[in-house]
C-alpha cells in the first residue's frame, strides 16, 4: 500500500473504495432506489439477458445514475418477449419491458429512468412483483 | 465497471461464529463459484448484526434480504434460488411473531425499528479486515479534518460541546477528560483504550472491535492530537482472540497507509498504537488498576487524585476511554457536535449500546437513542419475555448496578435517571428476569462475582463482599433470620462508603436495590423459609399426594438417597430429613402425584 | 507435575528466551512474558515462574503475585480438552449452574481441576459474548450453545 500523505489522497482512496460498499449503501435504502430486475431463467439467458444486465450496469455507471440497482430474477412468465426486465421507480408500481436489447437499455435509461416517460415495449403494467 | 452485482454478508460476530458462520461463508463461496457467479457475487464476513437470537445471520444485497438461523447446508439453496433465480428463500426469512408474516428487510423488523446506530454504524456493514471499506464510509476523514482544519483546542471544544459522556459506566464528560490531559505538560503522554470488558453479560466493546476496529484507532489518533500524545495503547482481554486479530490487522493496515506512524497525512503529527493484553481481572476495568496492569503489575487500584490525566502510565499524563466512547468520536467530528446533541436527552446526548440478554425473546446487541424507555427496549425491540412468562426485573449496570422493576419501565434511559432509580448505566449489560428468578439468589450471584474479583487491597471490599456473600448464602439456604437482613443492609452501606475504588463502592448495589424493591421476597426466605420463585433448592419441599400415588415404587427406586419409603400399591412418603431436593422423583412420576412447594 | 530438564523442555525454555530477547525492553513486560510462557508451556508451574523471575530480574514473589492475581494464568496443567462453563449473567439466568453441576458430576472433578488421565479440565469463565446462545459451554475453542444438562453426556462423549 502507498502511504496517504494528504487529504486529497485520502479522498482519492475513498472514491476508489466507494464502489465496494455502494451496493450495500443502496441496499440499506432500497425503497428509494430505482430497481431493475432482469429475468434470468434459461430462456432469458438464451435470448441475451446477461448482456442486457451488463449493459444496464455499465450504462448506469456511465450516466452516473447512482440511485439505481440492477439485480436478476427468475422467469417472469413472458417467455415470448425475452429478454424481459421489471422496472420499479421509487413509490411506483413495477412495469415490465419485453424484447429488451442493448439499444432498448439506453432508451429505457434516457426516457423512463431519467424523465419518467413510458416507452414502447411495456408488456404488462398490472404486474405484481415476485418475491 | 467490474463491480459485483450482489454482496452476501455473513455475520462474523462471536455468537454467529459459534454457530458455524465460517462454514456458512465457505459453503456460500463454493456454491457461488460452482454457479459460475464468482465475478458477480461477493461473499464476505462482517461484524455483528446484533440480532444474535436469530443467528447465524446472512444478509443479501442489494435487495437487503435478511436471512436468519442459516445453516451451512442452506448455502446451496440460497445461491440457486436467491442469486441465480432471484427468488427469496421464504423459509429462512424472519417471521414476525405478531402476525406470522415473513419479513425480508431488517428495517421492518420490530427489533431494528427503534434502533439508531452510531457506535455500531459499520458493524455488519463493512468488512472489518479491509481498511478501504472503512475509508469508503468516511473513515479517517474526521482525523483529516482535525489535523488540517482544527487546532487541538478546537478539537477539545468540539468534544465538550457534543456532551459525549464515557460509555464505560460512570458517564464522565469525555471532552473534559481530554482537556485535563492536555493541561498537564509532558513530552510523553499516552492515549489508552480500555477494552477490558469484564461485565458478565456485556459484549458491545468486543463487537465494536470485531466489527469496526478502525473507528477506535481513528478516535484514539484524534485524541492524541488533541491532548498532545504520541503513544496509544489498547488494553484488551486476552480472552477475546477474534477482536485481537481484527484489531491487529486494522493497526497494520493503518500503518501501511501512514494513518498511524510519523507525519500522518503529511502533517507533523505522529501517533502509533500498541496492543497490551489483560489477563482476566474485572477490577482492571477501573482506570488506575488498568494502568498498573499495563505496567506488568497486579491490577490493583490506587486512590485518585492523582488522576491518570496527571500521572498515569509510567507516571505520565494518560487519557483512558472505553471502546464504545471511542467509536462515537469520529462521527461527532464528521457530523458536528450540534448534530450529536440533537440525539438523546439533554444531559446524556447520543445513543447507548446495550447487550440485551436473559429471559427475553430477542437476545442481541442493540443501540438506541438515550431517553428510550425500558419498556420500548424490552417489549418492542426485545419482543417481550420468553415463553410468555411474567416480567419481574431488569438488571442494568452489571455487578455494580441494580434491578429495575415494572414501575420503572417508562423511565427514559440515561445516565442520571438510572442512578436516580438505584441502578446505573454501567457498560450496558441489560439482563431481563422473569417470575422464575429469585432475587436474593441473583444478588448472591453478583456478590460471588465481586468477591471473587475483589483485588484484596482494601478491607471493606475484600472482607465485606465475602461477608455479604455468606449472608446471602445463608438466606438462600434457609438459614437466614431477620437479623441477616439488617446486617446485609448495614454492611452494604459501610462498604459503599469506605471501599477504595469503584468496584468496591458499587459492589453492594445489587443487594441494596433488590432489598429495596423485593423486600417481601427476602422476608419470605428468612421467616417462612420459602423461595417464592421456586429457585432456591434448599427451600423447596417435595411431597407425595397420597390420593394420587398409585404405589408404583418408581420414585423410591430412583431416589438417589433412599428418602422415599412405601410398599407396592400403597402411597409412598418422602422423608424430609433425608431429601436432597434433587427433583428426580417428580420428574419420574407418571401420575403427577409429587408436588414441589 | 514438574518440568524435567529433558530435550522438549530445553526447547521450550529456548523459545521463551528468544521471545524475551526480542523485547525492546523488559520494563513492565512481565504480563506479556507470562502470556507467552503459558502459550509455550501450557501452564505456569513453579519452575517456569522462577525462571521468568530470574530472566526479568524480579523477585519470584512478584511473579507469583501476578500469576495468582489474574484468572487467565493457571498453575495447573490443563486437560487435553479444556472445558469451560460460562457463568456470565445471561448464562446464569438461563441455567448455567445446572450445566456446571452436570459436568462436575460427569467428569468427577471440581472447578479448576484436571482429570487423572489429563484428558479433561474444568473451569468457569465470565461471558464469552455469545449471550444469544446461553447457556454456553466452551471446549478448547469450540462453543456449544443452548446447552441443557441432558446434553452434557453427549458433548463429553464427542471428545472421547
Amino acid at each position: 500500500m502507498v502511504k496517504i500523505k494528504s487529504l486529497e489522497e485520502l479522498k482519492r482512496i475513498k472514491e476508489q473504495a466507494q464502489n465496494s460498499v455502494s451496493l450495500r449503501v443502496k441496499g440499506d435504502n432500497i425503497e428509494n432506489m430505482i430497481q431493475i430486475r432482469v429475468a434470468m431463467a434459461t430462456c432469458g439467458i438464451a435470448s441475451g439477458a446477461r448482456e442486457v444486465m451488463n449493459e444496464f450496469v455499465e450504462a448506469l455507471g456511465e450516466e452516473k445514475i447512482d440511485n439505481a440497482v440492477v439485480t436478476q430474477t427468475g422467469c417472469m412468465g413472458y417467455c415470448y418477449a425475452e429478454p424481459t426486465i421489471e422496472l420499479t421507480m421509487p413509490g411506483k408500481d413495477p412495469i415490465i419491458y419485453g424484447y429488451v436489447d442493448k439499444a432498448k437499455v439506453h432508451e429505457i435509461i434516457d426516457k423512463t429512468i431519467k424523465h419518467g416517460e413510458l416507452i414502447d415495449g411495456i408488456i404488462n403494467s398490472q404486474h405484481k412483483t415476485i418475491e | 465497471m467490474a463491480d459485483y452485482k450482489f454482496h452476501i454478508l455473513v455475520c462474523g460476530g462471536t455468537g454467529c461464529q459459534s454457530s458455524n458462520s465460517h462454514e456458512i461463508m465457505e459453503a456460500l463461496k463454493q456454491n457461488v463459484a460452482d454457479a459460475g457467479m464468482a465475478e458477480d457475487c461477493k461473499v464476505l464476513m462482517t461484524g455483528c448484526f446484533g440480532f444474535c437470537e436469530q443467528g447465524p445471520i446472512v444478509k443479501m444485497l442489494p435487495d437487503n434480504t435478511f436471512y436468519t438461523s442459516v445453516k451451512p447446508e442452506d448455502a446451496a439453496e440460497i445461491v440457486a434460488e436467491h442469486i441465480v433465480k432471484g427468488r427469496k428463500v421464504q423459509r429462512l426469512l424472519y417471521v414476525d411473531p405478531e402476525n406470522e408474516e415473513h419479513v425480508s428487510d431488517a428495517k421492518h423488523m420490530e427489533f431494528y425499528k427503534k434502533q439508531m446506530r452510531i457506535a455500531l454504524r459499520n458493524c455488519g456493514f463493512i468488512d472489518p479486515e479491509n481498511i478501504d471499506e472503512y475509508i469508503a464510509r468516511d473513515g479517517y476523514a474526521a482525523l483529516a479534518k482535525c489535523l488540517t482544519e482544527m487546532t487541538p483546542e478546537e478539537v477539545i471544544e468540539e468534544m465538550k460541546k457534543s456532551g459525549l459522556r464515557g460509555r464505560g459506566g460512570a458517564g464522565f464528560p469525555t471532552g473534559l477528560k481530554w482537556q485535563f490531559a492536555r493541561g498537564y505538560k509532558s513530552d510523553v503522554k499516552y492515549v489508552v483504550c480500555n477494552a477490558d470488558e469484564g461485565d458478565p453479560g456485556a459484549f458491545m466493546d468486543r463487537s465494536i472491535l470485531e466489527g469496526d476496529p478502525n473507528s477506535v484507532i481513528e478516535a484514539m489518533a484524534i485524541c492524541g492530537y488533541a491532548i498532545g500524545a504520541k503513544y496509544g495503547r489498547v488494553y484488551i482481554r486476552a480472552e477475546y482472540p477474534l477482536a485481537i486479530d481484527r484489531l491487529s490487522i486494522a493497526i497494520n493496515q493503518a500503518r501501511e497507509y501512514g494513518l498511524l506512524g510519523d507525519n500522518i497525512l503529511g502533517t507533523d503529527f505522529c501517533f502509533d498504537i500498541e496492543l497490551m493484553f489483560g489477563a482476566g481481572a474485572f477490577v482492571c476495568g477501573e482506570e488506575t488498576a488498568l494502568i498498573h496492569s499495563m505496567e506488568g503489575q497486579r491490577g490493583e487500584p490506587t486512590t485518585k487524585p492523582p488522576f491518570p490525566a496527571e500521572s498515569g502510565f509510567w507516571n505520565q499524563p494518560t487519557n483512558v476511554n472505553n471502546v464504545e466512547t471511542w467509536a462515537n468520536v469520529p462521527v461527532i467530528f464528521l457530523k458536528g457536535a450540534d448534530w450529536f446533541r440533537s440525539i438523546g436527552t439533554e444531559k446524556s446526548p447520543g445513543t447507548k449500546v446495550f447487550a440485551l440478554a436473559g429471559k427475553i425473546n430477542n437476545v442481541g446487541l442493540i443501540e438506541v437513542p438515550m431517553g428510550t424507555t425500558l419498556r420500548e427496549v424490552i417489549y418492542e425491540i426485545g419482543g417481550g419475555i420468553k415463553n410468555g412468562k411474567k416480567f419481574k426485573a431488569v438488571q442494568t449496570g452489571g455487578p455494580s448496578g441494580g434491578c429495575l422493576t415494572e414501575k420503572d419501565l417508562d423511565t427514559p434511559i440515561d445516565f442520571d435517571n438510572l442512578v436516580a432509580k438505584g441502578s446505573m448505566m454501567g457498560s450496558g449489560g441489560m439482563i431481563v428476569m422473569d417470575e422464575d428468578d429469585c432475587m436474593p439468589a441473583v444478588a448472591k450471584f453478583y456478590l460471588e462475582f465481586t468477591q471473587e474479583e475483589s483485588c484484596g487491597k482494601c478491607t471493606p471490599c475484600r472482607v465485606g463482599t465475602t461477608r455479604l456473600s455468606e449472608l446471602l448464602t445463608d438466606i438462600t439456604n434457609g438459614k437466614g433470620t431477620l437479623q441477616h437482613l439488617e446486617e446485609l443492609k448495614r454492611l452494604s452501606e459501610v462498604i459503599r462508603d469506605t471501599a477504595l475504588c469503584g468496584l468496591g463502592q458499587t459492589a453492594p448495589n445489587p443487594v441494596l436495590s433488590t432489598l429495596r424493591t423485593f423486600e417481601d421476597e427476602y422476608i419470605a426466605h428468612v421467616t417462612e423459609k420459602t423461595c417464592p420463585a421456586g429457585k432456591c433448592q434448599a427451600l423447596l419441599k417435595y411431597e407425595i399426594i397420597a390420593d394420587a400415588c398409585k404405589g408404583c415404587t418408581l420414585c423410591a427406586r430412583n431416589c438417589p438417597v433412599g428418602a422415599i419409603s412405601g410398599t407396592v400399591k400403597n402411597p409412598h412418603v418422602i422423608d424430609q430429613s433425608k431429601c436432597i431436593k434433587c427433583g428426580v422423583c417428580m420428574n419420574n412420576c407418571r401420575f403427577n402425584a409429587i408436588v414441589r412447594h | 507435575m514438574g518440568c524435567n530438564e529433558n530435550g522438549a523442555d530445553r526447547e521450550k525454555y529456548a523459545e521463551l528466551d528468544q521471545f524475551i530477547a526480542s523485547l525492546p525492553t523488559t520494563k513492565g513486560e512481565l504480563i506479556r512474558v507470562l502470556h507467552r510462557a503459558q502459550g509455550i508451556f501450557g501452564y505456569l508451574p513453579k519452575e517456569v515462574q522462577v525462571y521468568v523471575a530470574k530472566k526479568l530480574d524480579l523477585p519470584v514473589s512478584k511473579v507469583y503475585g501476578v500469576v495468582s492475581f489474574y484468572s487467565f494464568f493457571t498453575m495447573k496443567p490443563k486437560g487435553k480438552y479444556d472445558v469451560s462453563v460460562c457463568l456470565g449473567t445471561a448464562c446464569y439466568v438461563r441455567g448455567a449452574d445446572k450445566i456446571l453441576e452436570a459436568l462436575t458430576k460427569k467428569l468427577g472433578i471440581g472447578v479448576g481441576d484436571t482429570t487423572e488421565d489429563a484428558k479433561f479440565s474444568l473451569r468457569t469463565l465470565r461471558c464469552v459474548g455469545a449471550c444469544g446462545l446461553a447457556p454456553v459451554v466452551m471446549i478448547n475453542n469450540k462453543v456449544y450453545g443452548r446447552v441443557t444438562p441432558d446434553m452434557v453426556e453427549g458433548i463429553i462423549a464427542e471428545c472421547e
